[in-house]
């Protein structure tokens, strides 16, 4: 073998080499936006439902304005908001206003047996579930993602190929202590 | 995760390998009773026939079959929200399109999973099972069947089902036509070959469904528990199914009724009052329960 011929072979290699590392790459992203949809979903399916949960709470829960209030206040936030860690943040409040409406809602016991009310606080509850799956399998996906990216030598070739890291949905370690309701 | 991507693909494979497997003992059984009624291909062209046939049907048809079989019914979600909230949720951690949810009327705790692929999966819950379970309990046993669907062990376990049948079948066509006579050319065959190769069958026909049972539920075994850790993984919380898997041990009446041997295998837990003695271990679908309470906790 000339040393022509072995020099194209080195090169075939190393362009399948790249070809094979970009299309995984288009596939690890593309599961990680379809997974990213799928949060979406859920969140966006949680919106909607509160303010059904505040209209059939309103009339019951008469004295517990401040709750109710922080649900909607922490709803809206959780509207306001864009980046993925400020989504995430957001999110956990509202799960936490949640948390606490239903806490309250155990003192009512007219309320606890409105048909309404029942099926609004399965509804939430399985959602608040969805979330939770939907964000495991988003952050396993960015995982994934992230570590083909980072390993040598790839990490070489996706800088080129300009594929970045994504972000995983979930609050700084700092945050994550304080999951207090304030506005 | 990665777990479940080779398993797929072992799946996979281990289907192929079990049709090709499958169809040459189906050949050879055929071209038996073919030289027991004077031609070979014609008792091979009706064996691979008829197997196509039957797995065909069985193969497309047996999600159906065994839904009608257990007296399953379809459920939406205005009439049972927590199941159908479960399922769909289990269904997105594992990233498959939701099952359908099915319900029995019966109080055994049991459930059991049905789908040749992840479109035209169902998961089946029993009565008895939804009232005793909470939250985590019942996400356990919902991912412990979708890890099922997700590998497509479903898959596996139907084809060797559907298979076994016709092994059965022709072994007992087989035996029968031997017993009764249907060796009319058996002298002009003749010869220590002819001879050998009918003995060979007839050996085989009364193994071939014994062994292929066997391996059916070596299987079946090693499945369940891949599928209580793939499961656990699902929820990421192992607890969850140990518990469930714990009150299932000490239902009184794990009675389902409508499960009969075919069905069997496809349960979480078996549906048949525990028989103790080494011949019922040897035959038992499913792992004992204690020994999968055990994997889970030291996980």
């Amino acid at each position: 073998m000339n040393t022509s011929t072995i020099i194209i072979i080195i090169l075939a290699v190393f362009v399948l080499f790249v070809i094979f590392l970009y299309n995984s790459l288009i596939r690890l992203r593309n599961q990680v936006k379809n997974s990213w949809a799928q949060i979406d979903v859920q969140l966006k399916r949680r919106n909607d439902l509160i303010p059904n949960l505040v209209e059939a709470v309103k009339g019951y829960m008469k004295h517990e304005k401040g709750v109710l209030e922080n649900v909607t206040k922490a709803r809206t936030q959780f509207l306001k908001a864009t980046s993925i860690e400020g989504k995430a943040k957001a999110s956990n409040m509202l799960s936490e206003t949640l948390k606490s409406l239903f806490a309250v809602s155990e003192n009512y016991p007219n309320l606890k047996a409105n048909e309404n009310f029942m099926q609004l606080q399965e509804e939430l509850s399985g959602t608040e579930n969805k979330i939770a799956y939907s964000r495991q399998h988003y952050n396993d996906m960015v995982m994934f993602f992230n570590t083909k990216i980072e390993k040598f030598p790839n990490n070489i070739f996706a800088n080129m190929l300009s594929f970045k890291q994504e972000q995983m949905f979930e609050a700084t370690e700092a945050e994550k202590k304080n999951v207090k309701v304030q506005f | 995760m990665r777990l479940m991507f080779d398993e797929v693909r072992s799946n996979k494979i281990k289907s192929w390998i079990l049709i090709f497997v499958f169809m040459i003992l189906i050949g050879f059984l055929g071209a038996i009773i073919g030289i027991l009624y004077g031609s070979i291909y014609f008792g091979l062209a009706i064996a691979l026939l008829f197997g196509m046939i039957y797995s065909l049907i069985g193969f497309f048809s047996g999600n159906s079959m065994i839904l009608a079989m257990t007296k399953a019914k379809p459920v939406t979600k205005k009439e049972y929200p927590y199941l159908y909230n479960t399922v769909e949720a289990v269904a997105i951690s594992a990233s498959i399109p939701t099952p359908k949810a099915y319900v029995i009327d019966d109080s055994a705790l049991n459930a059991f999973a049905t789908g040749r692929n992840h479109e035209t999966a169902s998961i089946t819950v029993t009565t008895g099972l939804l009232k005793t379970m909470n939250r985590q309990e019942l996400e356990g046993v919902v991912a412990h069947e979708m890890s099922h669907i997700k590998n497509y062990d479903i898959r596996v376990m139907m084809l060797a089902a559907v298979l076994i049948g016709i092994v059965t079948l022709l072994s007992d066509f087989l035996l029968r036509s031997f017993l009764w006579g249907g060796g009319r050319n058996r002298d002009s065959k003749g010869g220590n070959i002819g001879i050998i190769l009918i003995v060979v069958g007839l050996v085989l026909a009364v193994l071939s469904p014994i062994i292929g049972e066997m391996i059916r539920l070596a299987i079946s075994r090693k499945r369940e528990f891949m599928a209580d850790a793939n499961g656990a993984i699902l929820t990421r919380y192992p607890p969850g199914l140990a518990s469930a898997l714990r009150k299932i041990a000490s239902d009184p009446d794990p009675f389902v009724d409508h499960a009969n041997k075919a069905t069997a295998h496809l349960f979480i837990s078996t549906p048949f009052r525990n028989k103790k003695g080494f011949v019922s271990k040897l035959f038992m679908t499913h792992p004992p329960i204690e020994e999968r309470i055990k994997r889970l906790e030291a996980m």
